[in-house]
């Protein structure tokens, strides 16, 4: 029962993934992007889960699944604060050039 | 209860002879576990379907934590077989790992919203609205 409860929810997981693949190949912006790899990381920590049950290896896919998902936030912490940094220097140049053309 | 089950419906009832451990613990984590997937099918929907960064990232960080959380704690109930200390080991573990997203996923997705709206990201007004309406009808049209 725990095996084929295992395999239904991965692949229940891999179908619901297909949407946010989509968002992530056309989405308008960086950030809608970002967010579908973000909400895929996340999911992936599950699917370890669901892999170790198969394999009747859970003590081993646990810590693999923990690290993942550590890994996953740091990856969504850097990205955003790389965009944020990059995004407030052009700023501020824009803003250095307007206060030279009003003087 | 049981044994009516595997009278009635056989396959049901071969299933119930092969599950090993704790039997309503299983259904409560099969229980969370199916939560779980109704919640991310929100999410994907939302992630498709919004007109807006701002909206998608309100279906993505809600619905994307709690099912994560709730497939979780579903899979820490299934796999628990026995009272042993191993399996105690990994239901903490699995534990953990749910906490863990509890204070990291709406962390990140505060970090995201935060990126883009320095970026002059703007959300989506009546204005806008109004104006893809317009858009929609003369299409038909």
């Amino acid at each position: 029962m725990t095996y084929w409860f295992a395999i239904v929810m991965g692949a229940a997981l891999f179908t619901l993934m297909i949407p946010i693949v989509y968002r992530i190949w056309v989405g308008p912006t960086e950030f809608d992007r970002i967010l579908g790899v973000n909400v895929i990381g996340t999911k992936t920590a599950v699917i370890l889960v669901i892999i170790g049950t198969v394999y009747d290896r859970l003590e081993m896919f646990v810590d693999f699944a923990l690290a993942y998902s550590l890994l996953n936030f740091v990856g969504a912490i850097v990205v955003s604060r790389y965009l944020n940094r990059t995004v407030s220097l052009k700023e501020m140049e824009a803003r250095e050039r307007k206060e030279k053309a009003k003087a | 209860m049981i044994g009516d089950a595997h009278q009635a419906m056989p396959v049901l009832g071969s299933m119930w002879e092969q599950a090993d451990g704790f039997v309503a613990l299983k259904l409560v984590g099969i229980g969370l576990g199916v939560v779980g997937l109704v919640f991310f099918l929100g999410a994907a929907v939302g992630m498709v379907r919004f007109p807006d960064f701002y909206t998608r990232m309100h279906a993505a960080g809600k619905g994307d934590t709690l099912s994560t959380m709730l497939m979780l704690a579903g899979f820490a109930c299934v796999t628990m077989d026995d009272l042993s200390v191993g399996s105690w080991l990994l239901f903490i573990k699995i534990m953990a790992v749910v906490l863990f997203i509890y204070l990291t996923s709406p962390t990140s997705s505060h970090a995201l919203m935060r990126a883009a709206f320095e970026d002059d990201e703007m959300p989506l007004t009546e204005e806008d609205l109004k104006k893809s309406k317009r858009k929609k009808r003369r299409g038909r049209k």
